[in-house]
């Protein structure tokens, strides 16, 4: 025993290391986890204060690229009012799908897109209905899911994220395919799983589709910049270029889903009774 | 005894202000990312308590992961730096050994001498962190590349706040 105290005694300096290291890789593994409530990130009260000042400064250096950002979204949701007030509303509209949506406009306090795993941090949180999983929409497309939130805070796993895996595919024909971030470019995603039969060409616009709970069908994820079909496989693995500029990103929306736990609840049913 | 806690506790206050305020912000060409809060470890007095260092380099590496939502991967690089730190001084301690109380900063020991002891350790830092950022070894050459090239823009800022600091010394 007495032993025993005199080697921890000698050794402190490692044991403490070792201590030390052990809770770093129980944060690191934690935090891995979606969508857990933790108070050391940039959602807390204190770092989302601070974040929420610097940004205040930093958003009047760019107050012209966000205002010209604004008005052309303004332009485009114009353009949809005027087309739809052709007396045709009454006639075409379907039931199902208005409304389902609501958009919650936020800014960004924080944002970063160099590293392997992007997080963004947005200046509303559970008071403003913010819930973990909603899906997150900037002015030119899509930007990333919700992760954890706070009364006032949330951060959003940004699509330059190692996890994060998002439905996509043609607008022009109904063909998807899973989109990934590769790393490296934050001006570039891969779009896999389209299969060899496919046509399509470089320039093509690529949407989000119907079979994901967390965006609108129809939301722009960018164009097809270039792709490849390697021997013996049988899918096309293509580079897309991003629509939305992570390094320019000043105000996003969050869509929330009306129905959404109604889908996830209906699944979940369905699922267990295979057991 | 008192003044050397002020001035280690507003040297981090600042160096972590200065980190996550601004170096944060700045990412040259998408993929450098310098990293000025090693200096506070660096600069911890040669004789100050080793377990007590780690603390410190826990709660430094903390400070930066809670602004950048990478929880518990600066801290353990830092702690990693820290425990390696002794080793590193031993290994370039002066002939005559370090004077009691001596901080191994660049107005005290020289140029030559602070810029490889900076060195290795920034490169035993950011070699973890990245390493530990990407959680895999299948793109090890990118992830050395970036890693080295960070270090680099690491050690050219720590370089610079050190003779920016070293000067405002000597005046005194």
């Amino acid at each position: 025993m007495k032993n025993l105290v005199l080697f921890l005694w000698k050794n402190n300096f490692t044991i403490v290391f070792l201590l030390l290291q052990v809770f770093c890789f129980y944060l690191i593994i934690q935090n891995n986890k979606y969508h857990n409530a933790a108070w050391y990130n940039s959602s807390n009260r204190v770092s989302g204060d601070i974040m929420s000042a610097v940004s205040s400064v930093t958003q009047y250096l760019n107050l012209k690229n966000s205002n010209r950002a604004l008005a052309d979204e303004n332009a485009l949701l114009k353009s949809m009012i005027a087309a739809l007030s052709v007396d045709s509303i009454p006639r075409f509209r379907n039931p199902d799908s208005t409304g389902k949506y609501i958009f919650h406009s936020a800014r960004v306090v924080n944002n970063s897109f160099i590293r392997r795993n992007n997080y963004l941090t947005i200046d509303k949180g559970s008071l403003d209905s913010i819930r973990p999983e909603m899906g997150v929409i900037g002015p030119n497309g899509i930007v990333g899911q919700v992760k954890d939130v706070s009364p006032h805070y949330a951060t959003v796993i940004s699509l330059l994220h190692k996890n994060s895996r998002i439905s996509a595919g043609f607008k022009n024909s109904r063909f998807f395919g899973s989109l990934t971030w590769p790393g490296m470019n934050p001006r570039e995603a891969l779009l896999s799983d389209i299969a060899r039969h496919v046509k399509f060409s470089k320039g093509d616009t690529i949407v989000t589709t119907a079979y994901s709970a967390l965006f609108p069908e129809g939301i722009l994820v960018g164009t097809v910049k270039d792709f490849e079909a390697r021997d013996g496989s049988s899918f096309y693995s293509i580079t897309i270029e991003l629509s939305t500029d992570f390094t320019n990103l000043h105000y996003v929306y969050a869509v929330e889903n009306k129905h959404r736990e109604e889908i996830k609840n209906l699944e979940l049913q369905s699922q267990s009774n295979d057991h | 005894m008192i003044t050397e806690i002020i001035t280690l506790l507003l040297r981090f206050l600042a160096l972590t202000a200065l980190q996550v305020l601004l170096l944060n912000n700045i990412q040259l060409s998408g993929f450098i990312n310098p990293y000025i809060y090693l200096l506070f470890i660096m600069l911890l007095p040669v004789k100050f308590s080793k377990g007590f260092s780690l603390v410190m380099a826990f709660v430094s590496g903390f400070a930066i992961d809670i602004f950048t939502n990478t929880a518990g991967m600066h801290a353990a690089a830092t702690v990693l730096m820290a425990f390696m730190r002794p080793a590193v001084l031993r290994i370039f301690s002066p002939r005559d050994g370090y004077e009691a109380e001596s901080v191994p900063s660049m107005s005290r020991m020289g140029f030559n001498w602070f810029a490889v002891y900076a060195s290795v350790l920034i490169v035993i830092h950011h070699v973890t962190l990245f390493f530990i950022e990407a959680f895999t070894f299948s793109s090890f050459f990118l992830t050395l590349t970036r890693a080295l090239l960070s270090g680099a823009a690491s050690l050219l800022i720590i370089l610079i706040a050190q003779f920016l600091t070293g000067k405002f010394k000597t005046e005194k």
